[in-house]
């Protein structure tokens, strides 16, 4: 093996152990594909949820404002039904997007808890906090119809700064939930289908994306 | 093409010492076992590469401890950095004329 050969491998090897040390890679894109599949039912769940509860009266997406939008009209009910569900799917996202991550750890031979894992962890963890104790405040003003958008906006702020830390990816996933929770900031009507649109196709549409990019 | 040969820094000579440099060059403090688990070392091969690097200043360590532990952690120093970067840049003139020839 010539001088230069030896050199480029080198090369190579320290982009290699830069990226590694630095950025947690065993994100599987799974995670994403799992997460996108239980907020698709979860917001299937609440729309049947709702027309079931004003058959007839209404139409299901007016309910969903009605019921969530104004405070004069607000009567506590299904907000407890509702709190349950987004619960139930926070859950089942993470435990699968655990699994996931974890299996692709072990088959690259990585340590799922490691200084990259855990400074991502941290970049995550602070916006989604405050976005969590942002939406403690607006249930508990009863402002239920900005719930939704919320989430979206704290969650992409949330990837936007985590991307630095894993793959690249995840930071334009973040800038599009961005805009997706704001514009539901305005239309508070339309807030369960983009949620759908955002933690669900754009979830899996990123997710199949990462998979096919980097885990085959 | 035997001059800059000469210019590369001896003591950047091997990969694992490349290893460590790069690895100190994005990261703040480094702990040993973290290190030793990116290069795939043993204590003691990582142990006799960080000497000439610690000998020449380019890393300087922290020992403290971990609860009951004692834990050494390593950051490049300004110098190191300079160093590194310098050797980075004679690579890529060498790189480059290879490909010219």
């Amino acid at each position: 093996m010539n001088d230069s050969q030896k050199q480029l491998e080198h090369l190579a090897e320290m982009r290699s152990l830069m990226e590694r040390s630095t950025r947690f890679l065993s994100l599987s894109g799974l995670s994403g594909v799992w997460a996108g599949g239980c907020a698709l039912v979860g917001a299937f769940f609440v729309r049947n949820y709702l027309e079931a509860q004003y058959l007839g009266e209404y139409d299901v997406r007016d309910a969903y404002f009605d019921r969530s939008g104004s405070v004069a009209n607000a009567e506590p009910g299904n907000e407890t039904t509702l709190v349950l569900a987004a619960l139930v799917v926070l859950t089942a996202a993470l435990a699968g997007g655990w699994f996931f991550t974890a299996r692709k750890a072990r088959f690259r031979g990585e340590r799922i808890w490691d200084a990259s894992s855990q400074r991502l962890l941290w970049a995550l963890v602070v916006p989604l906090a405050t976005g969590g104790v942002f939406c403690l405040a607006l249930l508990y003003w009863n402002l239920i119809a900005f719930l939704a958008p919320a989430t979206m906006v704290f969650y992409g702020l949330a990837l936007l700064n985590g991307s630095k830390y894993t793959l690249g990816d995840v930071g334009s996933l973040g800038l599009l939930q961005i805009v997706l929770g704001l514009a539901g900031m305005f239309i508070p009507s339309r807030g369960l289908e983009l949620w759908a649109i955002g933690f669900g196709v754009l979830h899996i549409l990123y997710g199949g994306w990462m998979y096919y990019k980097y885990d085959r | 093409m035997k001059d800059i040969l000469t210019q590369l820094n001896p003591v950047f000579d091997h990969r694992n010492r490349l290893g460590i440099m790069s690895i100190l060059a994005v990261n703040d403090w480094v702990d040993y076992g973290t290190l030793k688990e990116l290069l795939n070392l043993t204590d003691g091969n990582l142990a006799s590469h960080m000497k000439p690097l610690e000998a020449a200043e380019y890393v300087e360590y922290r020992k403290q401890f971990v609860g009951r532990r004692p834990q050494t952690t390593y950051a490049a120093t300004v110098a190191g950095k300079a160093a590194f970067k310098a050797h980075l840049d004679t690579l890529e003139r060498l790189l480059k004329m290879n490909e010219a020839k």
